[in-house]
């Protein structure tokens, strides 16, 4: 009798590898022969291969690497090609966008250009490999929705990175690669733009991350509780709800008064998820176009609480006419 | 258990013990106190570590003064050669003084760290030179600066510390050149030591400090329109703001209401102190630090021939108020007003 009440996966199927259903006329063959690991199959399916490769997925890799190579060099480069200064500081090394001066122009190479370069093969990869996850998905007569799941993600990426610099006519308002470099411009991208916790869009948006983390934990929790009872034949509970199910359902009913079903939690899931960037994307999107300072907006929208003033009045001494700040 | 599951168990224990041990070294160890400072449940809260905050008191304890004399007798500029500044300081209280800042600045070398011995009234050591000119400035900080020193005022040992140099100095640094063709030197995208550690700009000191570049970022208007600072511009303010606070080991609202940074209404009192802070120390820059950079030997001057600097910590070395506040100027009132 399988154990389920564990961590890592217990059951590992051991039989002859899985090619794979008949590919449509005219694929490319999947390629690598299929071989077993048992520590995969700990957190996954412990059969590895065979990868189906395709254009797009091959374009997506090469533009892919071309980004990285790009991102990678100019970093060695601005430590002055020293392999050790490039591993001490890797986290801290960036590729700047180029300086306001610029707004829309193309600049020089070393003072934006290899940004927009770099920028442009990544965003190429990116949306190749989005192509190819909604071909793979057809072909295998699947729906569509991771595609557009990680459309959402996209959109997010873009607003950041092209449409909104558009708006704002300079490229200087994108995002810098690197990994400090870009956590330090989220910072100070919602110092600019007056404190973003007061953008409803923001608010939405982690509403909507907070509420995936959530909901993904109910739902695991629900499957893994009722596994004993059948729950990982999940989809057929779907039309043909077993005891598995209807524990499930129960659990929820008596705990909560509500609950979903076994279809919809992932209709549940999948919202949830897809909104957090989408929500978030229109929030960066009206950030500078249409409001300048948020917490001002929320001020003249009422979302501001006003507190009691605890401290003595505080006057902005460059606004005094006397004294030595003038 | 089987064996595959035990060695993947202890596989997991490792990185854990490797990833914790790693947060556990670049982190504080807790038991972190905090200190409401704003309104109920505002969170402007002051985040203190006791056991640092044990080794800051230690490392402030101010050295014991020597007793002052009476005010009587001869005059130092009478009694000595080449007196300058102290002119009218009677000879007891001077050579207390001088003493003093002996203990305070050289304790190592003494006197002689300043003066030839044979010759007191010598100028010919540039040290004594850049003395004279920190007497005048400490006398500038404590009569004309007192929107942000108060009566509480400074002296030698407020930054010195007993090191002939401050420990927290500044000098020009534009970061690493660059490879030509490639990514400009844009001044940041290097650990920021001054900056907590940040990837934020590497001197946020020549454009605030030295010269009086903008600082506020913040537009006063919801809607555009008014106000064009960049976030690159912000950054270049985060990485001043980001070094007041590790200067004087405060968190953001010690000085703002962080909802809304740029609101004077809102802000703790703290903040129009700091911002003579920022006035007096381009002042001291630019009046006192930098003409004396001639004066200095090559081994005191920064990477690009630039002389050393002052900053916030230069003074409050990482405490909210230089040596908690306890004022060492009222025992010395010559420092406390400028020599004529």
């Amino acid at each position: 009798m399988p154990e389920f009440q564990n961590v890592f996966t217990r059951v590992q199927v051991k039989g002859p590898s899985h090619i794979g259903v008949e590919l449509p006329r005219g694929s490319w063959e999947r390629t690598g022969k299929p071989f077993h690991l048992y520590l995969l199959g700990l957190i996954g399916d412990a059969q590895v291969g065979p990868i189906y490769l395709g254009f797009s997925g091959i374009a997506s890799v090469v533009f892919g690497f071309i980004a990285f190579e790009i991102i990678g060099l100019n970093f060695l480069a601005s430590v002055n090609w020293s392999p050790t200064q490039f591993v001490r500081q890797l986290f801290w090394l960036g590729l700047e966008p180029p300086a306001p001066a610029y707004g829309l122009h193309i600049p020089p190479l070393a003072e934006g250009g290899w940004w927009g370069l770099a920028g442009f093969f990544l965003t190429a990869s990116i949306l190749l490999w989005w192509v190819r996850m909604y071909r793979r998905a057809t072909a295998l007569g699947l729906g569509t929705h991771t595609a557009w799941a990680f459309a959402s993600a996209i959109w997010l990426y873009l607003v950041l990175g092209f449409i909104r610099p558009l708006l704002m006519g300079c490229w200087c308002e994108s995002v810098p690669f690197g990994i400090f470099p870009h956590l330090d411009w989220t910072a100070a991208f919602s110092l600019r733009y007056g404190n973003l916790f007061y953008n409803p869009f923001h608010m939405l948006s982690i509403a909507f991350l907070y509420g995936s983390a959530v909901i993904f934990a109910m739902h695991g929790g629900t499957v893994l509780a009722t596994t004993r009872f059948g729950s990982e034949r999940e989809v057929e509970q779907i039309v043909d709800r077993g005891t598995a199910g209807e524990r499930a359902a129960l659990f929820w009913r008596w705990t909560m008064g509500f609950n979903a079903t076994f279809e919809s939690i992932h209709r549940w899931g999948w919202w949830f998820a897809v909104l957090v960037t989408l929500t978030g994307g229109i929030g960066i999107l009206l950030t500078g176009t249409v409001v300048d300072n948020w917490y001002l907006w929320g001020v003249k929208h009422g979302i501001a609480a006003p507190w009691p003033n605890v401290f003595p009045p505080v006057v902005d001494p460059a606004t005094l006419v006397t004294g030595v700040g003038k | 258990m089987n064996t595959p599951i035990q060695a993947a168990l202890a596989a997991v224990g490792a990185a854990v013990v490797v990833v914790g041990g790693m947060l556990l070294a670049v982190t504080e160890r807790p038991p972190i106190d905090s200190i409401q400072r704003g309104f109920r449940g505002s969170g402007l809260d002051q985040l203190y570590n006791p056991r640092f905050l044990a080794q800051k008191e230690a490392e402030n304890v101010i050295p014991a003064s020597l007793p002052r004399l009476p005010d009587v007798g001869a005059k130092a500029g009478t009694a000595y050669k080449n007196v300058q500044v102290l002119k009218d300081v009677s000879v007891g209280n001077f050579t207390r003084l001088m003493a003093s800042m002996s203990t305070w600045v050289a304790p190592q070398v003494g006197c002689a760290y300043c003066h030839d011995v044979n010759n007191m009234a010598s100028d010919a050591l540039y040290t004594k030179v850049v003395a004279r000119r920190m007497i005048q400035m400490v006398q500038h900080i404590n009569s004309d600066w007192k929107s942000h020193v108060a009566e509480t005022g400074v002296v030698c040992y407020t930054c010195h510390r007993g090191n002939p140099v401050p420990q927290n100095i500044w000098f020009a640094d534009p970061g690493p050149e660059g490879t030509p063709g490639y990514t400009p030197a844009v001044g940041k995208n290097h650990p920021a030591t001054v900056a907590g550690i940040t990837s934020l700009p590497l001197d946020p000191f020549t454009p605030f400090l030295l010269g009086d570049q903008n600082i506020r970022v913040q537009p006063a208007e919801a809607l555009p329109g008014t106000d064009n600072s960049s976030i690159k511009q912000t950054e270049w303010t985060y990485s001043l703001m980001m070094n007041f606070s590790q200067s004087l080991g405060v968190n953001c609202d010690y000085c703002h209401n962080t909802r809304a940074f740029r609101d004077w209404d809102q802000s703790p009192p703290q903040r129009a102190t700091a911002w003579y802070g920022i006035r007096m120390v381009r002042d001291l820059n630019n009046n006192y630090l930098v003409p004396l950079t001639k004066e200095f030997p090559a081994s005191r001057l920064g990477p690009l021939g630039d002389g050393p600097k002052v900053y916030c910590a230069t003074c409050h070395n990482g405490v909210y108020k230089p040596l908690f506040g306890i004022s060492m100027a009222k025992n010395f009132p010559e420092l406390t007003k400028v020599s004529k």
